[in-house]
């Protein structure tokens, strides 16, 4: 059997202004074929504007046990956020 | 409902004090309407039925395209050319999302297509029927798509994330197939007396297969009751065909056309139709492989694949060339 075309992750900018999100996958031979590809199987409807694919082998992502060594350390920190902070009516919007 | 007779564990649901903390702890997830996403644990059998019913709905979009492609050169007008044309292509792309989804599954494309091929994975038995005359496009859009429909807006909410999010993108699309089926439909219902009786013809021959669509009744299934379980089947079979018979005879009657069911009453107690059940031996020879059309739609499959081989080739040489090159400056 012949080898099997690479998988490429593909980004799509929906509109001007926004930044670019991920809509799935597909598998073309290199990049060029990917953004047609991706051109025809995602933005059939007008869905964008702009165009990135990525191989998906290139791609390094945390892993899911990883979740509480990654993310505990921000919930403990409510002072982040702006309500932490008591401003008195008084003194108007801030 | 692309996927029929999906088969999970085949041991029924585990209860909580058979589980391990891992099953108990992936079930808990299930039930508080977390996605599950690829990379997190799953059960092997949540992993292989998920693979054989995602598979399967991917196939079915696939090989669907065959009996609407039948009519992209004969049909009528150049608009409707250029409709049909765009729902086909629609197939392939829902086909392509589902392929993705599952793959994230740890299957790979070309075992997907291997399986079809050789009849190890099913698509849908619906389309192993002919499309006969111009009015069948109405009736798959109509009736086949509205089938569809009825059991993939559930689906949206489906526990795997993947398979939601291609049922989010399909969705969208689908009302668009339906709408022109039915729009083909009132066009033949409301033209020539001729015209009429092709839309008649076509409704007699595709309603009980559209029926059959959402498999035997599997009210008592130890598979479907997994699958439950699991959020990756939200509900019955018979829910569904009742809701979708239900949907559909107030459209059949603004056509004009009579549903070839003589039992077809509606019942002002339970606020449902009663209706006839669809000849399961009939259902059980397609799903074999013995409808009008199974050697020609897998052949047609086959041969696309195996001609197209040298193309596939051709494309990974010329990437793997041009690459190289770029690496050798």
């Amino acid at each position: 059997m012949s080898t099997e075309w690479p998988l490429w992750e593909v980004f799509i900018r929906g509109q001007h202004g926004m930044s670019h999100r991920h809509v799935g996958s597909l598998h073309a031979p290199d990049a060029e074929m990917a953004i047609k590809n991706a051109r025809d199987v995602y933005t059939r409807r007008n869905e964008g504007v702009s165009i990135w694919v990525v191989k998906a082998a290139d791609i390094a992502a945390s892993s899911p046990s990883d979740k509480g060594p990654l993310y505990e350390p921000s919930q403990s920190k409510v002072y982040r956020h702006p309500t932490f902070f008591d401003i008195p009516d008084d003194v108007g919007a801030m | 409902m692309y996927a029929q007779m999906v088969k999970s564990t085949g041991k029924g649901i585990k209860s909580r004090e058979e589980m391990t903390d891992e099953e108990r702890q992936f079930q808990d997830r299930v039930d508080a309407d977390e996605k599950i996403e690829p990379k997190d644990w799953m059960p092997e059998g949540y992993r292989k039925t998920l693979i054989r019913q995602i598979g399967q709905h991917a196939h079915s979009e696939i090989v669907g395209q065959l009996p609407e492609g039948n009519w992209i050169t004969r049909a009528p007008t150049l608009e409707r050319k250029a409709i049909l044309l765009a729902k086909v292509q629609d197939e392939a792309g829902h086909g392509l999302y589902l392929y993705c989804a599952a793959e994230t599954l740890g299957v790979s494309r070309d075992e997907l297509m291997e399986k079809l091929h050789s009849g190890d994975m099913k698509y849908s038995s619906i389309f192993n029927y002919p499309t006969l005359n111009w009015a069948d496009i109405g009736a798959v859009g109509w009736l086949v798509d509205g089938a569809a429909i009825m059991n993939q807006v559930p689906l949206q909410r489906t526990s795997y994330g993947p398979y939601s999010r291609a049922m989010i993108r399909i969705c969208k699309e689908e009302s668009f197939h339906q709408r022109q089926g039915y729009d083909i439909m009132m066009k033949m219902a409301f033209g020539t007396e001729d015209q009429k009786k092709m839309a008649q013809d076509a409704l007699n021959r595709f309603w009980y297969p559209s029926l059959m669509m959402f498999g035997p009744s599997d009210k008592d299934s130890v598979h479907s009751a997994q699958s439950m379980a699991w959020k990756i089947k939200i509900n019955t079979n018979d829910e569904l065909r009742q809701k979708f018979v239900d949907q559909t005879v107030p459209q059949a009657e603004y056509l004009g056309l009579t549903v070839p069911d003589e039992n077809l009453k509606w019942n002002e107690e339970t606020g449902h139709y009663e209706f006839t059940e669809p000849d399961w031996s009939e259902f059980f020879e397609v799903i074999k492989g013995n409808g009008p059309c199974n050697k020609e739609r897998l052949g047609a499959r086959v041969k696309a694949w195996e001609d197209g081989a040298w193309v596939r080739d051709g494309l990974m040489a010329h990437a793997e060339k041009k690459a190289a090159k770029v690496a050798a400056e």
